[in-house]
């Protein structure tokens, strides 16, 4: 069971991000870490690969400043390799030329039987990745996976959905994107990040995966942003002081936002 | 609120440019561990800590240690599942020996490591913290066989180790304790008598605990001199490793304390029932200096909690100020509200708790570095380490236990009456930290340990060495544009603390309490001025960082060395007229007149 899970390592969400004005992006020029919502994707592929009993899980990963603080997170919880594609041809990369410069990645590699990949990423939440790369891969996609379980040449996936889940079954190869918080992931242990240390980086620039400087970065998006704003603030909340009858004001407080 | 960020940053900042790493990861001893390994390894511990420890704190206050009545001891929610993670991370075995599975790292990894987890939860750490103690003495003076059989288990977590010296006559002064051994002739000891006060001598975490327990054996000299260590397990470890027979130690009570809830604190009571069997380690009538491998390193973690806390209750004071609004700042628009951090004397309150921060975690992290490369070096210069390993453990203990309980004080006032209610959490803080200026040797004996066993090192020149970094410090601030005043400062605290020295130095023989009556004020001038010579290299190095600072990390590290050099060193100086004062006036009232 070889399963190649996409990460993407984002600026600490603890330290408050600063967008760019000119380019309209985040500043990427700090330390990065493995993003949240892609430790789950690593949790189970590491999963699969033990109840299989053989194969491994290998990491592909397009970072900025041959980054690799978040790869070594994903590699001291068990994955065996990455591959890193870092370039400064790549700054200003819409998701689908991220979704290209990863697939090619991806195609590089023989046996692969599964990608898993995060729902979105935390810092750009444009959520359009993993099915694009299914698409240049030419490979069934499922999205918003809560299970997998692999059986044979097949794999049963719970996707789920806004009323419960859907039971999907799917031939492998194929890509699935997870949804985050379904899994516990592992915390790295102590020989294993020291083992991270040894494990295999492959590092791939734009024209090594076939790619020139026209077709990728600023100069290849398809895709501009216009323009940004803050998020505007949250607002306090309504204190509802409990007299016993306050259960009234929930139901009502929950009509009007009509989701009972 | 009060949720945990590692303070990463800060802590490589101390590493490498106060402390020291490269030299201690130079040693043949570590070959294999680079910065690099250091810096992965804290990433991922930082982040165990703040996710896994953390979020137990609270519980721990809110839910105290429980004794059954059939003497089991029932930890608060969260505890065993964090504890059983801490394990499986391998994280307690990061400092030791390979040979008993460890990681083979230096003692300053595992300093911030214990920062880390004690920032998290002290009540929690305390117990990874005496175990790590327990190995340290075991590696020290244990037979082969005993370490084959403990330390493997006590590396990874799986058995804790515990420190039992205090008995309800015996708490500072340690040789009047009364537990006894007797010889069973197979190699084995009977071990009765009363232990009080002992952290984590019964608990749910672990399947096993290691006892290491001062007693008398038959005819022993009176006083620490008779004194012998025995390692008496919880349950006896049969030959092929698995648990055999409780062993006769159970614990009687536990305490209800001012702060540490979560660390069950026991009294254990040893051979109610024909003796407990316990083992003699080294040679008998060597308990003390035994204890003491065990006890110097649980001090320099103690001083560490003084840190670690004020660190934790910093960081929550830090949040609240940005969010409670008061009064109309200076320069703010009229009618409007401000945060409290935009006020004058909240910002000394903040920069205050800061720049001690900084300090404290200069002073600790260099002792512990002076531990390592006590080890690793050869001949003279090992022996100039561990002199400086010795002359800093009462100072991190007493100095930054003191000034921890002084910050968490500072970060409750920031609070205003939240901070007395405790709704907000920081009160926590302020209560828990209170244990470490007694425990490990109370404050005051550490001050006695300073002038009558440290300062008298080689004559006194082993503070006069540190004075001379100090000065060569003080002049290269002096030199630099932005710490002329610092420089300044420093180096008059200096030349009053070598006055101060000399005097105890001149005074103590002719008259012991001149030097006990000086030692506690002397502790404090002592200590921070060894901090500022430490701040002060660290605002060096901080500046060549001036390029390449895109955050402004560095000019902050160096605002806030300058604040202290200014402003809080010359408390310091200031304390050499009580230092010189003489016993007089402390003796020169009765007790009545006292009342
Ligand atoms: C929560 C907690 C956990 C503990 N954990 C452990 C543990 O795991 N193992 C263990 O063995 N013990 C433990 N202790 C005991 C602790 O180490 C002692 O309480 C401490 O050493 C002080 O002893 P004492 O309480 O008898 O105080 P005392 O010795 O009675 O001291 C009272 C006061 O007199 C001062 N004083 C006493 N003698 C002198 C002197 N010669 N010169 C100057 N001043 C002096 C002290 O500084 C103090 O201010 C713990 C205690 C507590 C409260």
């Amino acid at each position: 069971m070889n399963v190649v899970v996409c990460v993407k390592q984002i600026p600490d969400p603890a330290d408050p991000g600063a967008l760019d004005p000119g380019t309209k992006t985040l500043k990427r020029d700090v330390k990065l870490i493995l993003d949240e919502s892609d430790t789950y994707g690593v949790e189970m592929a590491l999963q699969l690969v033990d109840k299989a009993g053989e194969g491994s899980v290998h990491l592909v990963s397009m970072a900025p400043n041959n980054e690799r603080s978040g790869l070594a997170t994903a590699l001291a919880m068990g994955a065996a390799s990455a591959t890193l594609i870092s370039d400064p041809a790549l700054l200003g990369s819409d998701a689908l030329t991220t979704a290209k410069l990863l697939a090619a990645a991806i195609g590089e590699r023989d046996g692969v039987d599964l990608v898993i990949s995060g729902s979105e990423s935390s810092d750009g939440y444009t959520g359009t990745v993993p099915t694009q790369i299914a698409a240049v891969l030419d490979l069934p996609s499922i999205t918003a996976a809560k299970a997998i379980t692999v059986d044979g040449g097949q794999v049963q996936i719970q996707r789920q959905t806004n009323a419960g889940y859907d039971d999907v079954t799917c031939s492998l190869p194929c890509v699935v994107s997870v949804t985050a918080g379904v899994v516990e992931p592992r915390y790295p242990s102590f020989k294993g990040i020291m083992a991270a240390k040894s494990k295999p980086v492959d590092e791939r620039t734009a024209a090594d995966l076939g790619f020139d400087a026209g077709q990728v970065g600023w100069a290849g998006a398809g895709q501009e942003i216009v323009d940004i704003a803050a998020a505007p603030a949250r607002s306090a909340g309504e204190v509802v002081e409990d007299d016993g009858e306050s259960y009234t004001k929930v139901i009502e407080f929950l009509e009007n936002l009509k989701v009972i | 609120m009060d949720e945990y960020r590692p303070p990463l940053t800060d802590i490589l900042f101390v590493l490498r440019e106060v402390a020291g790493l490269d030299e201690v990861l130079a040693a043949p001893a570590f070959e294999g561990i680079d910065d690099d390994s250091v810096e992965m390894v804290l990433t991922e511990v930082g982040r165990f800590m703040a996710e896994v420890v953390a979020p137990t704190n609270r519980a721990g206050d809110q839910h105290p240690t429980v004794r059954n009545p059939d003497g089991t001891v029932t930890t608060a929610p969260g505890f065993k599942a964090a504890y059983d993670q801490y394990v499986a991370s391998g994280f307690g075995a990061v400092p030791f020996d390979p040979r008993w599975g460890g990681g083979g790292f230096p003692w300053i990894s595992a300093i911030a490591i214990q920062e880390l987890m004690t920032s998290a939860n002290m009540a929690f750490a305390l117990c990874p913290l005496l175990t790590q103690g327990a190995i340290d003495a075991l590696e020290h003076h244990g037979s082969e066989e005993q370490k084959d059989v403990y330390l493997p288990k006590m590396l990874t977590g799986e058995w804790t180790g515990t420190m039992n010296l205090t008995e309800p006559q015996a708490g500072s002064d340690v040789g009047a304790l009364t537990s006894k051994a007797e010889p069973v002739g197979d190699g084995s000891w009977k071990i009765t008598g009363q232990k009080i006060f002992i952290t984590y001598g019964e608990q749910d975490l672990t399947e096993n605990i290691v006892h290491l327990v001062l007693a008398r054996t038959p005819g022993a000299a009176p006083g620490t001199r008779g004194i012998s260590m025995f390692l008496v397990p919880k349950f006896l470890v049969n030959a092929d490793g698995s648990l055999g027979q409780r062993n006769d130690v159970t614990c009687v009570s536990i305490e209800h304390k001012l702060g540490i809830h979560g660390s069950p604190t026991c009294v254990l009571s040893y051979g109610d029932n024909g003796g407990a069997i316990g083992w003699l380690i080294g040679e008998e009538g060597d308990g003390m200096r035994n204890m003491f491998t065990m006890m110097n390193n649980a001090r320099l973690s103690v001083g560490l909690q003084g840190l670690a806390v004020a660190e934790r209750a910093y960081q929550q004071a830090l949040a609240y100020a940005q969010e409670r609004r008061q009064g109309t700042a200076v320069g703010a628009e009229r009618g409007t509200s401000s945060p409290i951090i935009d006020h004058a004397d909240v910002r000394r309150l903040l920069m205050t708790q800061r720049a001690w921060i900084d300090a404290m975690r200069c002073l600790v992290y260099a002792n512990a570095a002076a531990i390592d490369r006590s080890k690793t070096l050869a001949g003279a210069e090992a022996e100039a380490a561990r002199e400086v390993a010795e002359l800093y453990t009462p100072l991190s203990k007493g100095l930054c236990t003191d000034v921890g309980n002084e910050m968490t004080s500072l970060a409750v006032q920031i609070h205003g009456g939240m901070g007395f209610v405790e709704e907000t959490g920081i009160a926590q803080h302020y209560r828990d930290i209170r244990i470490a200026a007694i425990y490990e040797g109370t404050n005051g004996i550490q001050a006695a340990d300073l002038v009558g066993r440290k300062l008298p090192m080689r004559g006194g020149a082993v503070v006069g060495e540190q004075l001379d970094l100090v000065d060569a410090v003080a002049a290269q601030l002096a030199a630099t544009e932005d710490l002329k005043g610092f420089g300044q400062q420093l180096e008059a605290a200096s030349a009053a603390t070598r006055r101060a020295t000399q005097w105890v130095l001149t005074n103590a023989p002719t008259n012991p309490n001149n030097a006990l009556a000086a030692s506690s004020p002397y502790l404090r001038m002592l200590g921070t001025v060894v901090c500022g010579g430490l701040l002060g290299r660290a605002a060096l190095a901080a500046g060549a960082h001036a390029d390449a600072d895109p955050n402004g990390f560095y000019a902050a590290k160096r605002v806030s060395a300058r604040f202290f050099g200014e402003q809080i060193l010359p408390l310091a100086t200031a304390l050499e007229p009580a230092v010189t004062a003489g016993p007089d006036d402390l003796f020169a009232l009765t007790p009545a007149q006292l009342g």
